[in-house]
């Protein structure tokens, strides 16, 4: 008896390829068949319909009239194509807000020195003793760069500053600071030796986390000046750039206690029974393993703190958001908000993304190490 | 020592008074702030930096408008250079603060100067650059051409503002009713009157004339209704305790007004330095008299501010004018508006 070829096994390619995967996984039942085509309706029409808006009908150059720009054949396409024309017009002051123009290439380059310093530090053979000197020097050559007033350059104050070096000085240097102090204070939560260390722990941790950024931000804007004898002013740059990382300090400082919680007894007892003095034991024994423990949580306070730095606007300072809203007050390029926005939330999801992205492939490449 | 140190310097202000405020420059000129912006060389001002004619940078990062402009005249009274200013963003909650503290030395971000500001925050206010109001606009295709005829309409507001507040005085007073629709946006709620959700926007006159500005060929479509229902003078503010500081703020203000009324611009005022002849102008120019020196600063403060900044005019021509805001009675009194300057003499 011959076998039919309905009873032959199949070909593999057909279980294995795309087409079966789609098979499986979107058509395999009526009711799911239905939800893939019309999801799939509606996200191919968004689709077209961005594009339509965001290239095909969009706007790319306006002529320039005898008071600026003329931006009438923009307003006449308004709700059928986008005007980018207005981030070819901004796009400096967007991303510099008020540095003077001329030395605008000044925090172009402490842009590219931050990035750089990120793909640098998050490189694991770079995770050596040098790496602090690295960082030393990079903090160094930024300051050079964004004040001046050495080596030719000209004199700018913070008060000029904005834009994206704000946006990225504020959460760099809020968490690189904030960080140690998180660990520190976890440690001092969770002493049991120290009570006075740990009330004051506890009371920093509970006292920032009980009340709003914003508020700490106004503290910081509008209270502590009042505090201070006349004309004793410390930058408002600083004093946002100090309250936002002593908020941050509190939420990490949470979540390396959480990592420090789930580590086992056994680990500190045995690190004990080996003889290790308290800070060998806690940065040999304790501290690898917690902090590894707690890469997501951090990660993701990270991201969240890379984005709540835009708060600042509420004091006035220009920090990328703030540059970005500013850029579309002008009665000419009124009205081509979205425009901006677009662009500003790519900017913000280029960073954030790129650090979830980071943490996902630092967590494998932990978690194999550990597995061995 | 110490008792003769102190001996020492009150003998100097003695001199100093006597000598008519001259030597005052090089032991303190009396007012903390002057000595402040000229040991610092630079003046600091309050500004909002993201209203458009008032204070707002263009696409290199500059800022322009009327307060802006205010900030560098008063930098070219003081400092004589207009550049010498740093300008600080301040919002409507830490602006007052700011102040206060001493972290500018003079706010010009659209500050409406009323009793309870005055009375109760420690400032004061030192003139009006700008008179502003409460405005309708309405389109023409409704064939409403005053605010008496807005009985029963639906009107867009900005919730939380004194625009709100003015509207329903202005309405309960005159007996008439009307529905707000609330929007917080901007973008939203003028999109939401161009749609036709409401048939009045209602908000300062100057930004609903700079609004209607911005719709190109529809601009005809709107009309700005003629009545003004509540008093905005906005104006620069100082902390109060410094008069020198005041007085020369609130001059520097004036003589920009004197040198629109007397003709004086900065295209014409270095040829009237060598051939003036009215009084008035050569006491405004510094040529005769001690005006500047009164107030304790160059004698050719005027002479600075009109070259470097402009008259308010030039100041109004620059700023304003691009918005097609009229300049209705922040005219000067002679043509029939209410910027009006006491004698400079």
């Amino acid at each position: 008896m011959s076998t039919s070829i309905a009873a032959r096994p199949r070909p593999a390619a057909a279980r294995t390829g795309p087409i079966a995967w789609a098979r499986a996984n979107l058509f395999n039942t009526w009711w799911s068949t239905a939800l893939t085509l019309a999801l799939g309706y509606l996200i191919l029409r968004g689709a077209w319909a961005f594009l339509d808006w965001g290239v095909i009908h969009a706007i790319w150059q306006v002529p320039q009239g005898p008071k600026g720009p003329n931006t009438d054949i923009c307003r006449a396409a308004a709700g059928t194509g986008a005007c980018w024309a207005v981030i070819g017009e901004k796009y400096r002051f967007i991303l510099f807000g008020f540095y003077p123009y001329a030395q605008q290439w000044r925090p172009a380059i402490v842009i590219a020195l931050f990035i750089a310093l990120y793909c640098i530090s998050a490189n694991r053979r770079f995770w050596r003793k040098e790496l602090a000197l690295i960082w030393i020097a990079a903090m160094v050559l930024i300051g050079i760069l964004m004040w001046g007033g050495v080596f030719g350059l000209t004199l700018v104050t913070e008060s000029q500053w904005g834009g994206l070096p704000i946006t990225l000085i504020l959460a760099t240097f809020a968490l690189a600071l904030a960080f140690p102090l998180a660990v520190l204070v976890a440690l001092g939560r969770r002493s049991t030796r120290l009570p006075a260390v740990k009330l004051l722990c506890v009371m920093y941790v509970e006292l920032i986390r009980g009340v709003p950024l914003i508020t700490l931000l106004f503290m910081a804007s509008v209270m502590f000046p009042l505090f201070m004898p006349n004309g004793f002013d410390v930058d408002k740059l600083l004093r946002a750039q100090v309250a936002i990382t002593l908020f941050a300090g509190a939420y990490l400082a949470e979540v390396v206690r959480a990592g420090l919680q789930s580590l086992p007894k056994g680990q500190a007892e045995a690190a004990d029974a080996l003889g290790l003095s308290y800070w060998k034991k806690t940065l040999l024994v304790v501290l690898p393993q917690a902090l590894r423990l707690v890469i997501p949580p951090l990660v993701n306070t990270f991201i969240g703190f890379f984005k709540d730095t835009s708060l600042v606007l509420i004091i006035g300072i220009f920090d990328l958001l703030k540059s970005g809203i500013t850029a579309v007050a002008e009665p000419a390029w009124q009205g081509f908000g979205n425009e901006v926005y677009i662009v500003l939330a790519l900017i913000y999801f280029a960073f954030c993304f790129a650090m979830s992205r980071y943490s996902r492939g630092l967590e494998r490449e932990l978690d194999r190490a550990r597995r061995r | 020592m110490m008792i003769g140190k102190t001996a020492a310097a009150a003998a100097l202000v003695g001199l100093a008074l006597l000598a008519g405020g001259t030597a005052a420059r090089a032991d303190g000129s009396g007012s903390p702030t002057l000595d402040a912006v000229r040991a610092r060389g630079q003046l600091v001002c309050g500004v909002s930096g993201d209203v458009a004619g008032f204070s707002l940078p263009d696409s290199k990062g500059v800022m322009q408008g009327i307060d802006a402009d205010g900030c560098r005249a008063i930098a070219a009274a003081v400092l004589g250079d207009a550049n010498k200013v740093k300008f600080t963003p301040v919002t409507t909650q830490n602006r007052f603060t700011a102040l206060q503290s001493g972290e500018i030395d003079v706010l010009l971000a659209e500050t409406t100067w009323t009793l309870g500001r005055e009375a109760g925050l420690g400032i004061e206010f030192t003139g009006v650059n700008f008179y502003d109001g409460t405005g309708f606009l309405v389109k023409k295709a409704a064939g409403v051409n005053s605010a008496k005829q807005l009985d029963g309409a639906t009107i867009c507001v900005q919730p939380g503002t004194s625009t709100e507040l003015a509207i329903a005085d202005y309405f309960r007073a005159q007996k008439m009713k009307f529905t707000p629709i609330e929007i917080q946006d901007l973008q939203q709620i003028r999109a939401a009157f161009l749609s036709g959700r409401c048939d009045v926007y209602s908000t300062d006159s100057s930004a609903l004339a700079a609004f209607r500005s911005t719709q190109g060929d529809k601009a005809t479509d709107l009309v700005l209704l003629p009545e003004l229902i509540s008093k905005e003078p906005l104006g620069p503010s100082v902390r109060k305790g410094d008069d020198k500081w005041f007085d020369i703020v609130r001059w520097t203000g004036f003589a920009m007004l004197t040198a629109e009324e007397e003709g004086v611009d900065s295209k014409n005022i270095d040829q009237l330095v060598t051939s003036a002849t009215n009084p008035d102008v050569r006491r405004l120019l510094g040529l005769d008299g001690d005006l500047g020196k009164q107030l304790g600063i160059d004698n050719k403060f005027a002479y600075n501010v009109i070259k470097q900044v402009g008259n308010s005019e030039e100041v109004w021509n620059r700023d304003i004018a691009p918005m097609s805001v009229p300049r209705g009675i922040n005219q000067l009194w002679t043509k029939g508006g209410l910027m009006y300057a006491p004698p400079m003499r």
